[in-house]
């Protein structure tokens, strides 16, 4: 194993050289869009509508994109090393209004394909196939017109994220960027009659709104300064200004060029959920399953974490941007977990889970660490998508009964041990268990944290995030798919609803709303003698389980393939812009130059933890904190028996070991079940003083505005209503009048005249 | 020439004497006046249409008696088109007179005053 050490490669190992990519590129964004377009005409001829077809359509036609992305890599991997290959659809922006440099906005659908986006593609993909395929049957309950609109949106989702994935400049990624967030918003509201998807709809579109408003005046200020958008021209154009931060003047970077990564940096916490705009991404599971193990986990939420890596040039050149990203992403880390730790729900546990990791991701690219970032969303990407996709199996099976109280022992149960040997695989890479692929991607980061100086206290920050994770994650798998055999189902039928989860009440809150102190609901075991019955998920269902579970123990393979460029991906980071930053060994100083500490060479590169190598020592430690966290969970919630580990003690589905020492906690747990109030906050500091301004606002234009323009209209009419008495219709009055206007304009022609 | 001029202006033919055209001018305007007072005062449509036509007269006999005092012909001209145009009009108008009558059976122009503000 090499010691492993951060370092900004010298600027020629920025590959900004690019080539012609093969035609055939650009069919991989264009399938899915004309998947879109067939799933709507579909759904406009009445004999084929309510068949599976849509959902065929979109599988067949992502599998042979995600077989493109195969064949590109495969032919092109070897060029990417000296830059990224180009093909260029049609040109789609070209306006010139001079012929100076920064006259000219040039950009062009293009796709650019490099280490970087080819990973991404890879996944986005290949997991939007085998996700089709899970939704086929998922969503089969809502054949018809439900089904054509959901796979529209679901393939227009994966169009958008190769757009902006694959764009070979800002404005094609910001276009993509709107129209994930737009999918993403149709999606969450595919139950549009259950009101309460309708308002985490709206939610996640604002929140979002928010954060792009900051990337679109990042890309307006990027071309003000830089002139161009397009990453070919762009990087180069940024590196004078990082070689004056190396050296240490920064008095010579405008503020201009600093103020693009914070503008940038916002665009990515609204998207990939952090600590301030987080809130809208565990209301996103009102969606249907799929749509939260797709976009809502493993691939939409990731776009931050991809731009931060795309334009870490960008980054590069502010000395604060990249540690208030850090402190942003260790906090996020840290908070949805111990929220995490307090719901009941199990996919709201899954997306505080997502929020909690992606904090993680944010971290690793902030410690210079894009490889780490990227081989976490790598990872992630897959055992996201496994638990996810778990829980939504157990979610149909059970009448969407999502409640971790109200069901128990489920992988025992005839049919689901596909689910519950996935839901297990997923949960020891979520906690880091050793050798599973989330345990290699998180140590990367955490060691990462302990080279990197200035950043100890956030690496003790993320140790302590990892094992709350591994307690909450097998908090779900010990009381849900282990113990005695109970379940309640939840309130949604699929035989008679039009919109299957309608009335599901999808709320992480107790009924009670009180959480640990109020006494938990008491299951009545439902058995064979009441009338439902759990259904097992069926073919589609178990296979992409199946595949998922393999493929998310294999991504650790990853790690060991090319070990000498930190792995697969860390060799397809490499030949990436992103490459500016990357993990390698000598050169430290840059790097601690770059941000100013006065490290000499010999201290950073001997930068220790406990006197070893911090990434060996790292193995240990958070091999260890997740095991801990696992038995824990095995102490507190696992039932009787090996299920439990031999330490658990539950024997019903609605009480364990926890609910007699939460109480000794005081308020805390109550505060974290109620997400630390963070929504009321928001609700208090923002939405009510925006209400109260927009009453006044509405007063003001109800009496200034509005009273202006009533004037304007009132005026001529009060005026004509005093002159329509002259108006009389008898003929002679107005020869009179005539006549008399008459003898006036004589009488005055005389006077003037005489 | 200017003893033509002079004579022109003077009044021609010579006989009728101290013709002038302050004469002319005061008949047209004494039938303008007579017009109007008619128009103002009098209630049947076809009195009143009398009038105005009276008032077109008076107009033309001034055009004339101009075109005569200054010896330029367009006056005169001008008048020939109004006469046209008077007699089309008047065909016109006693046309409509004859029936606003057959709706009302009435002259009077009191009866249509529906057309008030």
């Amino acid at each position: 194993m090499t010691g492993l050490t951060p370092v900004i490669l010298a600027s020629t190992g920025s590959p900004a050289a690019t080539h012609q990519g093969a035609w055939w590129m650009a069919l991989i964004p264009f399938l899915p869009l004309l998947s879109c377009v067939l799933c709507g005409l579909v759904a406009c001829v009445r004999p084929i509508r309510s068949t599976k077809l849509p959902a065929w359509i979109t599988v067949v036609s992502l599998g042979v994109s995600f077989a493109l992305m195969l064949a590109t890599y495969g032919q092109q991997r070897e060029g990417w090393a000296s830059g990224a290959s180009v093909t260029t659809a049609w040109e789609w922006i070209h306006l010139s209004w001079g012929h100076e440099p920064g006259q000219t906005l040039i950009a062009n659908f293009g796709f650019y394909m490099d280490g970087l986006s080819g990973l991404w593609m890879l996944f986005v993909t290949g997991l939007g196939t085998l996700i089709a395929l899970y939704a086929s049957e998922y969503m089969a309950h809502d054949k018809g017109l439900g089904y054509c609109r959901f796979f529209a949106a679901f393939s227009l989702f994966v169009f958008s994220m190769a757009c902006l994935v694959m764009g070979d400049n800002l404005i094609l990624l910001y276009l993509g960027w709107e129209g994930v967030g737009l999918c993403s918003y149709l999606l969450i509201g595919y139950f549009y009659k259950k009101p309460s998807a309708v308002a985490a709809a709206k939610k996640a579109f604002i929140m979002n709104r928010i954060g792009d408003l900051g990337l679109a005046l990042g890309v307006m200020l990027t071309f003000f300064h830089f002139g161009t958008v397009q990453y070919a021209e762009l990087f180069p154009l940024v590196q004078p200004h990082i070689d004056s931060l190396k050296a240490g003047r920064v008095e010579d970077i405008p503020l201009l060029v600093q103020a693009i990564p914070v503008l940038l940096m916002i665009g990515a916490f609204g998207k990939s959920a952090q600590l301030p705009l987080y809130v809208w991404l565990p209301d996103a599971m009102e969606g249907p399953t799929p749509v939260s193990a797709l976009i809502h986990a493993a691939t939409m939420v990731t776009a931050g974490v991809y731009l931060i890596a795309r334009t870490m040039p960008l980054f590069l050149v502010s000395e604060w941007a990249l540690p208030v990203v850090a402190w942003v992403g260790a906090l996020t880390a840290l908070l949805a977990a111990t929220i995490g730790m307090a719901q009941f729900d199990i996919k709201r546990i899954m997306a505080y889970s997502t929020v909690s990791q992606l904090g993680y991701m944010f971290a690793g690219l902030a410690f210079l660490s894009s490889t780490g970032a990227a081989f976490h969303v790598f990872t992630h990407a897959f055992f996201k998508a496994t638990l996810f996709l778990c829980c939504g199996a157990v979610m149909h099976g059970f009448a969407g009964q999502l409640d971790l109280r109200r069901l128990s022992g489920v992988m025992f149960m005839r049919g689901w041990l596909i689910v519950g040997v996935a839901m297990l695989v997923g949960c020891l890479n979520l906690s880091g268990f050793p050798f599973t692929a989330g345990f290699f991607s998180k140590d990367m980061i955490l060691a990462e944290a302990f080279v990197t100086p200035g950043y100890q206290l956030l690496g003790w920050i993320l140790i302590l995030t990892a094992g709350l994770t591994a307690y909450y994650t097998f908090r779900v798998f010990f009381r849900v798919f282990v113990g005695p055999r109970l379940f309640e189902p939840g309130d949604e039928v699929h035989a008679d609803d039009d919109h299957g989860h309608a009335d599901h009440a999808h709320d992480g809150h107790a009924p009670a709303g009180d959480g640990h102190s109020a006494e938990p609901p008491t299951p009545q075991p439902h058995d064979a003698d009441h009338s439902f019955h759990p259904h097992p998920p069926g073919w589609a269902i178990n296979t992409v389980l199946a595949l998922l579970a393999v493929l998310s123990l294999a991504a650790a393979g990853a790690y060991f393939i090319e070990q000498d460029r930190h792995g697969w991906v860390g060799s397809m980071v490499h030949d990436s812009t992103a490459a500016q930053v990357s993990i390698g060994e000598g050169e430290h100083a840059v790097h601690a130059a770059a941000f100013r500490h006065d490290l000499t060479h010999e201290e950073h590169a001997h930068a220790t933890l406990l006197g070893m190598n911090p990434h060996d020592v790292m193995y240990f430690v958070s091999a260890i904190v997740g095991v801990i966290g696992i038995l824990i969970a095995a102490a507190l919630h696992g039932p009787k028996g090996i299920g439990g580990l031999m330490i658990g003690s539950r024997t019903e589905a609605a009480r364990s070991r926890a609910d007699e020492l939460l109480p000794r906690l005081g308020p805390i747990p109550r505060w974290a079940q109620h997400k630390w109030f963070v929504d009321e906050f928001y609700e208090f500091l923002i939405r009510r003083p925006l209400y109260v301004a927009s009453c006044i606002f509405h007063l003001i234009d109800a009496l200034l505005v509005d009273g202006l323009v009533n004037l304007f209209g009132w005026l001529p009419r009060r005026m004509g209503k005093s002159a329509r008495r002259a108006q009389s219709g008898v003929l002679h009055q107005y020869a009179g009048q005539m006549a008399g206007g008459l003898v006036i304009v004589l009488f005055i022609v005389l006077l003037l005249t005489a | 020439m200017s003893e033509l001029v002079l004579l022109a202006q003077s009044g021609f033919p010579a006989p009728m004497g101290g013709l002038t055209l302050a004469h002319y001018l005061f008949v047209s305007a004494a039938m303008f006046v007579l017009g109007v007072i008619g128009f103002l005062t009098r209630r049947n449509l076809i009195i009143m249409f009398l009038c105005t036509e009276m008032m077109f007269q008076a107009a033309g006999l001034a055009l004339i008696a101009f075109s005569r005092f200054w010896l330029n012909q367009t006056g005169q001209t001008f008048v020939i088109f109004v006469i046209t145009i008077a007699a089309a009009e008047a065909a016109l108008a006693l046309a409509l007179v004859v029936l606003l009558f057959r709706k009302r059976e009435s002259l009077s122009a009191d009866e249509w005053s529906e057309m008030s503000g």
